[in-house]
């Protein structure tokens, strides 16, 4: 079999990019009000599992993905209000607590899948791919832009909405000087530990809906340990973004080219390096991009720091 | 103690610089450190046992019949009783080894591919110069494995003190490729002649450590690990190199202003860590599997967090930590088999420790610090 010329392919790689990219915008955009406000949640792992497995089990059991989507914020909403509980409230130490909330989310998950859905006919339905009519079928846009699911396409409001939310209300001023100066902000009456709060929750919940986009979008099932390191990829995706709403949809998308070449290149008939070598693209490319960005100068002041008013 | 730097008298004050400043706590009564040493950790595990005991209730099992089939699993007879040390040999190889770093407050999250490239290496050297004699052979095999996984933890290091390059991040991103990269070790160019299973052939009679109370596995493993940990505790609280490890993790700003090469006690740390990992995997490699496939760790590098963690970073608590986490992953094999309650339940225990620790540390620093 021939290959196929590379402009013949871009398009489907490029639609493959947009869609591995998802997951990450989501997450990345959740951590990154979580870490504007001077939280740092390395946790994602383990609430993108518990959202990835809430997701599926809902829609298993109602057949309905609004619920499923519904089920998976709840969850989000509940992780990051335990989570601010522990890093806010009681000021443990955010990476502990992180660590902690990667094992609760690799265990329970484990636990309740093997528990309840072994051995069961566990394939969900999934979210709906958008067909309008004219559009899908133009040449190259239609299939990047017009043949994707609505999760993914929802990613195009989320950043904006995002941008907005921290830049141009009173919300974000907030979120924005409590991780920069939280005492100063504490003073001028922005309730620190309120604002961490919120930005945690808004985190957790974006991270468990990256969850229900691997599960009930991305694919039909659950697979214990189905976010394979994208958890740990948002964080490093946020710091390559520059803590900016957009910086981020871009890193994401450079990490989803990763990921989409690894998966192209893996189906190639005549291939001569190991699939293996493939396999690791993403990681290594993580790392890579944390070396080239340099330093901390763009971090929030008051990251990973408790406020002792 | 710290050198206190010499070369500009701007910053003479230094020599002012108590440990206890450079530490930020006073040492503390004997009985308070035991009070909060022993109960703190005890009343974290009965947390978790409570916590996960509702979640087994919630899932439809019986949490009594779960723990005491897993208490019978653990330390039901003498021959259970090797096999929870057996498990809790890597554990405290790796716990004690994670001390170091994290008193350095540098999170290493690493230990697991830190332990596979040990494995790797002391596997070659096991399998490939199988023909040296014992005294030799094993020395060296466990060597490979120690430099292996200090070698590994030091790139993250490196990334960290050269570029800024967050360690968590990194670590766990080397851990994905030290995995990736040993399956594809033992599927191709390391695979066994015969049978063909994704496994290395045994590594040779000589590198194989003393069993000293057959007929059970027990090895002599387990008390070289023993003897590590006592040798980092000494390291870590008896030496001037200890001592400047600890205060980089209490604030590198200090240290730094006494004298103390912060990137310097950053990479020693990982290389302590990293080193500690590897160790446990030459000793699994050749005390237990005498093998390496892809599963040679079911998460052991996870699990030493919790062990240091829950010994709050002392390597002579990370003995009785990694014995009870031994016990834990033990114990949870045969509550699977006989309660039918999946194992990776631990996991979730561990978690829970882990946030019990976590927490209880708080109160424990608000009483003992200044």
């Amino acid at each position: 079999m021939e290959s196929l010329p590379f402009f013949v392919m871009l398009p489907a790689i490029l639609a493959a990019t947009w869609r591995m990219a998802t997951p990450l915008i989501y997450a990345s955009i959740g951590e990154l009000f979580t870490e504007r406000t001077g939280v740092l949640n390395i946790g994602l792992e383990g609430i993108m599992l518990f959202g990835a497995f809430t997701a599926f089990a809902a829609v298993l059991f109602t057949d309905n993905l609004i619920i499923g989507i519904a089920a998976a914020i709840l969850v989000g909403i509940l992780l990051g209000l335990l989570f601010a509980l522990f890093t806010v409230t009681i000021k443990a130490n955010q990476i502990v607590v992180g660590v902690a909330f990667n094992l609760l989310g690799l265990g329970m998950t484990g636990f309740l899948f093997r528990a309840l859905f072994v051995g069961t006919d566990n394939a969900v339905r999934t979210v709906p791919v958008l067909n309008i009519p004219v559009l899908s079928d133009l040449p190259i846009i239609g299939e990047i832009v017009f043949r994707q699911n609505l999760m993914v396409l929802a990613t195009l409001i989320l950043v904006p909405v995002a941008s907005f939310l921290l830049y141009k209300v009173a919300f974000g001023l907030s979120v924005r000087s409590v991780g920069e100066h939280p005492k100063a902000a504490d003073t001028v009456g922005i309730g620190v530990a309120r604002t961490r709060y919120a930005g945690v929750i808004i985190g957790a919940t974006l991270t468990a809906v990256a969850g229900a986009y691997l599960t009930i979008a991305h694919t039909n099932q659950f697979v214990e340990g189905i976010t394979s390191g994208r958890g740990f990829i948002a964080l490093a995706v946020v710091v390559f973004g520059r803590w900016r709403p957009k910086g981020v949809f871009w890193a994401s998308i450079l990490f989803g080219v990763f990921f989409a070449l690894q998966l192209r290149l893996q189906a190639m008939p005549d291939l001569i390096i190991p699939y293996q070598a493939l396999q690791m693209l993403p990681y290594v490319a993580t790392i890579v991009a944390l070396l080239s960005v340099r330093g901390k100068t763009h971090a929030p002041s008051a990251l990973a720091v408790p406020y002792e008013p | 103690m710290a050198e206190p730097s010499t070369s500009s008298s701007e910053t003479a004050v230094t020599s002012t610089t108590s440990a206890e400043e450079l530490l930020g706590h006073k040492e503390t009564s004997r009985l308070s450190k035991f009070l909060w040493g022993v109960v703190g950790p005890i009343a974290a595990i009965l947390v978790a046992f409570l916590v996960s005991g509702i979640i087994l209730l919630m899932a439809g099992y019986n949490p009594v019949f779960a723990y005491i089939t897993l208490l019978e699993g653990a330390f039901g007879d003498m021959r259970v009783i090797t096999e929870v040390l057996l498990q809790a040999t890597p554990l405290i190889l790796i716990g004690a080894g994670l001390c170091v770093v994290f008193r350095a407050n540098i999170w290493n999250i690493g230990a697991e591919g830190q332990f596979y490239i040990g494995a790797v290496l002391s596997a070659v050297v096991g399998i490939y110069l199988g023909d040296l004699p014992a005294i030799i052979l094993i020395p060296l095999l466990l060597l490979a494995g120690m430099l292996g996984g200090a070698l590994w933890a030091m790139l993250a290091g490196w990334f960290k003190v050269r570029f800024g390059a967050s360690e968590i991040v990194t670590t766990i991103m080397l851990n994905y490729i030290a995995i990736i990269s040993t399956g594809y070790l033992v599927t191709g160019p390391m695979i066994e002649e015969v049978g063909k299973f994704p496994q290395t052939a045994q590594v040779a009679e000589a590198a194989r450590l003393f069993r000293f109370l057959p007929p059970t596995r027990l090895h002599i493993g387990f008390i070289i690990a023993i003897l590590v940990a006592i040798l980092l505790w000494v390291f870590l609280f008896k030496s001037s190199m200890g001592f400047a490890i600890r205060a980089v993790g209490h604030s590198p700003e200090a240290a730094s202003y006494a004298g103390i090469d912060v990137g310097r006690n950053v990479l020693l740390a990982m290389a302590i860590s990293g080193g500690a990992a590897g160790l446990a995997a030459a000793v699994q490699v050749s005390g237990l599997t005498f093998r390496l496939y892809q599963q040679i760790s079911p998460g052991y590098g996870f699990t030493g967090i919790a062990v240091a963690l829950l010994a709050y970073n002392n390597p002579l608590g990370a003995i009785f930590s990694g014995i009870l986490f031994g016990a834990l992953r033990s114990g949870a094999e045969v509550m699977q088999i006989s309660a039918g309650i999946p194992s990776v339940m631990v996991v979730a225990i561990q978690g829970l420790v882990i946030l019990s620790v976590a927490t209880f540390s708080v109160y424990r620093m608000k009483y003992t610090s200044r």
